[in-house]
């Protein structure tokens, strides 16, 4: 990109519609670099500290190094969580929403995970907090944070969503124009090391009629939910650490169930409990909430498995393009089911696709980066992303996904997001 | 992983070979921390009440004095649309629990204890565990029973005066009990995307 003013696009760079080009142009024109050439010197008069002009900074000595690093004070109170304040002075539910159009990359900080809590985030002590496994078992067994340390742990990365993530899209007849994390920000991405749950049930001695786990968390709801048998035996774990350090409170400090690709509810926080028996509890959260309202009157129930679904994150309706030339759009993408395969954007509504640059290395059942190069000319634009995962499922349009569970579900949305840019680079929510 | 610990617990594998023998080591494989847990342990962590009624406690209630308990302890928070009109989103806040029957599917979908939640003994295994919001746990079971036996009662599902224990509550129909389709392992075909 040696002069913007005469950069010159050739046609064949295009790889859809209005602008999407290929990634190859991006690559090449990372070569060139701007040449700049200092102005001869003139004779200095008087001598001067070499250091005139520099900022402080660059001076003075900084701060010794701190004991638990923080963000610096220009980024503190601009990157943050999007915490809705209590409706009418009370709430029965409290959720701190990821600012993901401020991210980039796959891992969440720990710190601006979303979190979902229906009783407030308890303060557990982990010297006296245990989890049981009992009902039918051979041996009811208990274990404290320290001799669950005695394990060999797995550390995975696993993207967490709440199934209520992008609930307004369903029946608000008008799109919704708060920033992205009102729609997206109950998904984050993290890495999480713990104890497989299937080797604390082997210990425990399974019976072969098991089929439910009834997981209770210590929180003062005491939430619980129920979880397949063939689930925790296969990735579910008690997790201890996230992004190598002690589980925040707010996410189950300090241990938790993490059930890989599972809507976030059944991943119990501060869990004490694990029932091993026969059949769901039918727990609140799994009748009265987390279903999903049909058109017909009847409700899903258990929808455990995250759809496959993705979201531009750059542009948003938080960002907004300044001047014509090329950007980037990047976005993220993730399924429940597994590894993301391919993800299309669109800058035309829909009309055409290309496929944009999935970002490896690709981890199943974790958020998964995707970019494409764009040339906006200042024409209008929708732009949109649809993901596919390796088991060919593939994100459905708004209007198809309405048409088959109608608009009341409230859980579960996962179609396509579709941003508007008009001609002066405004982006918004758009149902298209 | 605390190396340390893990390495003598190897060493450990190892010294119970030597001493018990070759088909000890594979049985041996498996690191076992867990330690026997009491009665006590799970009663103290244990408090799921399932749909046919296994786990519910001793105790007994009725609507009559659920009535005075609901004045006290819930009222603040549920109230009861339209008479008494809500400025909370009920799918976000506190819910409202009286009426909306036959409403689910609705453009005037109202889901409450009575229109929409299947199962009778639920209403005691979560109100028992999480209410009074600001005090869960803090009733005795027989209060909790009879708070219970308010929000059937109130609803129109069971008598003023019905006794509501560990027989009769699970034994009580709720209108939405078919209401539910399973979406594990996976969704009916007829609510999958096209």
């Amino acid at each position: 990109m040696t002069d913007k003013k005469t950069m010159i696009v050739d046609a064949t760079d295009q790889v859809a519609g209005n602008g999407l080009m290929s990634r190859r142009f991006f690559m090449n024109s990372a070569l060139a670099s701007t040449a700049v050439v200092a102005g001869g010197s003139a004779a200095f008069a008087q001598e001067t500290s070499v250091g005139e002009g520099q900022e402080d900074w660059t001076l003075y000595p900084g701060d010794d190094a701190p004991e638990y690093g923080d963000v610096s004070q220009f980024e503190k109170g601009r990157v943050k969580k999007f915490v809705a304040p209590p409706v009418g002075g009370r709430t029965a539910s409290s959720a701190g929403r990821t600012p993901l159009h401020m991210l980039h990359g796959t891992i969440t900080p720990s710190g601006l995970h979303f979190e979902v809590t229906h009783h407030g985030v308890p303060d557990v002590n982990p010297d006296i907090h245990k989890v049981v496994i009992h009902g039918m078992v051979d041996r009811p067994l208990k274990w404290g944070v320290e001799d669950l340390e005695n394990y060999p742990t797995v550390t995975r990365q696993y993207f967490m969503e709440c199934s209520g993530n992008t609930r307004v899209n369903w029946a608000q007849p008008k799109p919704d124009q708060n920033f992205m994390y009102m729609t997206h920000g109950l998904v984050s991405g993290s890495e999480w090391t713990g104890v497989p749950l299937s080797t604390l049930l082997d210990e425990a001695g399974v019976s072969p009629d098991a089929k439910w786990i009834i997981a209770e968390g210590g929180d003062s709801g005491s939430l619980s939910r129920s979880i397949p048998i063939e689930k925790a035996m296969d990735d579910s774990m008690v997790a201890l650490y996230q992004n190598g350090e002690r589980i925040r409170p707010s996410q189950g400090y300090p241990m938790r169930v993490l059930n890989p690709g599972f809507e976030g509810n059944t991943s119990v926080k501060w869990i004490r409990s694990l029932y091993v028996t026969d059949k769901p509890v039918m727990s609140r959260f799994e009748t009265s909430k987390y279903t999903d309202k049909l058109h017909d009157g009847k409700s899903l129930q258990f929808s455990l498995e995250m759809d496959v679904k993705s979201v531009i994150t750059r542009p948003s309706n938080a960002i907004e393009l300044k001047k014509k030339g090329m950007y980037e759009i990047t976005g993220l993408a993730w399924s429940g089911k597994g590894k993301i395969a391919k993800v299309e954007v669109s800058a035309d509504g829909g009309r055409t696709w290309a496929d944009a640059m999935v970002e490896g290395p690709v981890h199943s059942k974790m958020l998964t980066r995707f970019r494409i190069p764009w040339m906006w000319k200042g024409m209008p634009a929708v732009l949109q992303s649809r993901a596919t995962d390796e088991f060919g499922q593939v994100q459905p349009s708004r209007k198809a996904l309405l048409a088959a569970r109608g608009k009341k579900a409230y859980y579960h949305y996962h179609a396509v997001h579709s941003w508007s840019v008009n001609a002066r680079g405004k982006v918004r929510h758009v149902y298209a | 992983m605390q190396g340390g610990k893990f390495a003598m617990y190897m060493r450990k594998i190892l010294l119970s070979a030597l001493l018990f023998g070759g088909a000890q080591t594979t049985i041996a494989q498996e690191p076992q921390f867990g330690e026997p847990a009491t009665q006590a342990d799970i009663d103290k962590r244990f408090w799921a009440v399932f749909p046919d009624g296994e786990n519910l406690p001793d105790g007994q209630g009725t609507a009559v004095a659920g009535a005075m308990l609901f004045e006290d302890n819930c009222h603040a928070c549920h109230k009861n649309p339209p008479d008494e009109p809500s400025e909370l989103d009920p799918e976000d806040a506190a819910d409202v629990l009286f009426g909306g029957h036959g409403t689910i599917g609705t453009d005037g979908s109202l889901a409450t204890v009575g229109s929409y939640w299947p199962y009778s003994a639920t209403v005691f295994n979560y109100v028992r565990r999480a209410m009074p919001y600001t005090a869960p746990m803090s009733l005795t079971n027989s209060e909790y029973y009879s708070l219970t036996a308010y929000l059937l009662y109130k609803n129109g599902i069971i008598e003023e005066n019905t006794v509501m224990d560990k027989d009769s509550l699970p034994k009580v129909e709720m209108p939405n009990k078919d209401g539910f389709v399973s979406a594990y392992p996976e969704i009916p075909e007829k609510y999958r995307t096209k």
